[in-house]
């Protein structure tokens, strides 16, 4: 069963307050216990790219995360491309060293952001495995199915093809055409690494077409969600986190099924249960699924609620939101519940 | 460079089709104490190749590693501080690390291995 809900409804405009309110109170608690690294502490070389917005953003977003993170117990965590190393030493502070079991692994294709990040780390006394090599070469093989988190500030920014994996500071910023050449490279080094409860957190620059990268993750199973979105005055920054889900496949996979009315009171249930609903991002390649809200104005045409009941039982299976124009640039957000 | 990352580490020159576990030389090696954790050490155990571990503790030095071992021996105390101490708190620190099937060297210095290939070997 499956119908369209008017979107004026007041419960659902509070959707999105209520999740950055979320949002602050976690970035709250996380200044005061948390560390990251400091940039007193940094270590830094003419060809090493410093700390700046993006570096930053992707920092902030592991400490709005940080309480899943320490909830995840990650064993392995690797930072493809560390660079200064600031966003590895600030990882290795949030979440701790051998002692509670858990041990980091950068690389970097820069041997001088390599020592810099070594620098960086023992300045701030904790430690992690450095490597010089491309994305993770040479680690493939042996490494494969065992990261539980990965972090990337991929060389985005669009340039011609021939700066891509240049010499020196080039590389960290060098990203071929649409910034995409090395974030293309990485995706599948990345899917391949990552543990069954893996994570990848990466940054995206919206000239990276970010759904787009997260329509190609989804086909590999992943699921996804904006942790920050934050626009300086040069880019607009996407902070993207990545996991596996296996509800991805039943999307895929789900037939549009008759609409029909559903009674007020159910629909107060589901209403309900909006504080629960995590945020994700995705996209049907299936056009039949994505049914626009047949509300007149120009907001209840971009949104989307999408109820879905056992055929049998009919007890409440799943809920979907999606719509259009929240993210802009970025198209399509979508959230999805299912009930056990 | 750990054991743990050694155990990790294969030899990524295009063509090479058994590049692992790579030969480690050792010139220096460095010892630095860390927080033991058992419940890393079991994780990790399962996906540890034990032959070269222990071949590549033997060449930093360190001859305590049983040469077999079975899940059996995570009972044991001793033998998980012997374990910790090989896989977390052993560094190579100078030396290389050598493809087994062509002996091209990928030098370790200050702890770090530069895997980066020249151009004819990507």
């Amino acid at each position: 069963m499956l119908l369209n809900v008017d979107q004026s409804n007041p419960e659902l405009e509070s959707i999105s307050s209520l999740q950055i309110t979320t949002k602050v109170n976690n970035n709250k608690m996380a200044s005061k216990k948390i560390r990251t690294a400091q940039i007193r502490l940094m270590s830094s070389h003419q060809e090493v790219y410093e700390p700046c917005d993006d570096s930053f953003a992707l920092v902030d977003a592991l400490l709005a995360d940080c309480s899943n993170l320490l909830k995840h117990c990650p064993a392995l965590c690797m930072e493809i491309g560390c660079g200064s190393g600031y966003v590895i030493t600030s990882l290795a502070l949030m979440l701790g060293q051998e002692g509670l079991g858990v041990n980091y692994i950068a690389t970097d294709i820069n041997p001088h952001a390599v020592s810099v990040t070594r620098e960086t780390l023992n300045a701030h006394g904790v430690d992690a495995e450095l490597i010089i090599t491309d994305i993770a070469s040479g680690l493939e093989k042996r490494l494969a199915g065992l990261v539980d988190v990965i972090v990337v500030n991929p060389p985005y920014v669009p340039t011609p093809e021939d700066e891509v994996g240049a010499d020196g500071i080039t590389a960290s910023w060098a990203g071929g055409e649409n910034g995409r050449c090395v974030i293309d490279r990485i995706l599948p080094v990345a899917d391949h690494l990552l543990s069954e409860k893996g994570w990848l957190y990466m940054v995206t620059l919206t000239a990276n077409n970010p759904s787009e990268i997260c329509l190609q993750m989804r086909e590999k199973g992943y699921a996804s969600r904006i942790v920050i979105q934050r626009s300086t005055e040069e880019e607009s920054l996407h902070i993207i986190k990545f996991w596996r889900d296996s509800d991805i496949e039943v999307f895929k996979n789900e037939k549009v099924m008759t609409e029909k009315s559903v009674p007020a009171r159910l629909m107060d249930y589901v209403l309900t249960q909006f504080p629960l609903f995590s945020f994700w991002r995705s996209s049907d390649s299936d056009n039949k699924l994505i049914q626009r809200n047949p509300v007149h104005t120009d907001l209840d045409a971009k949104d989307l609620l999408r109820i879905q009941f056992h055929p049998v039982s009919h007890s409440l299976q799943s809920v979907r939101y999606e719509n259009f124009d929240l993210w802009g640039t970025l198209g399509i957000m979508s959230f999805c519940y299912k009930c056990s | 460079m750990r054991l743990l990352t050694h155990n990790m580490l294969s030899s990524n020159i295009k063509g090479v089709t058994n590049g692992f576990p790579l030969r480690i030389e050792a010139e220096k090696v460095v010892e630095k104490t860390v927080e033991m954790n058992p419940d890393f050490l079991k994780k990790m155990f399962d996906k540890i190749q034990w032959k070269a571990f222990v071949d590549g503790s033997r060449a930093m030095g360190f001859t305590e590693l049983p040469e077999e071992v079975d899940s059996s021996v995570l009972e044991s105390d001793e033998f998980l501080s012997r374990f910790h101490h090989a896989l977390l708190e052993l560094h190579l620190e100078e030396g290389a690390l050598v493809c087994p099937e062509t002996g091209r060297r990928f030098p370790v210095n200050k702890g770090i291995p530069n895997m980066l290939l020249h151009e004819d070997e990507v």
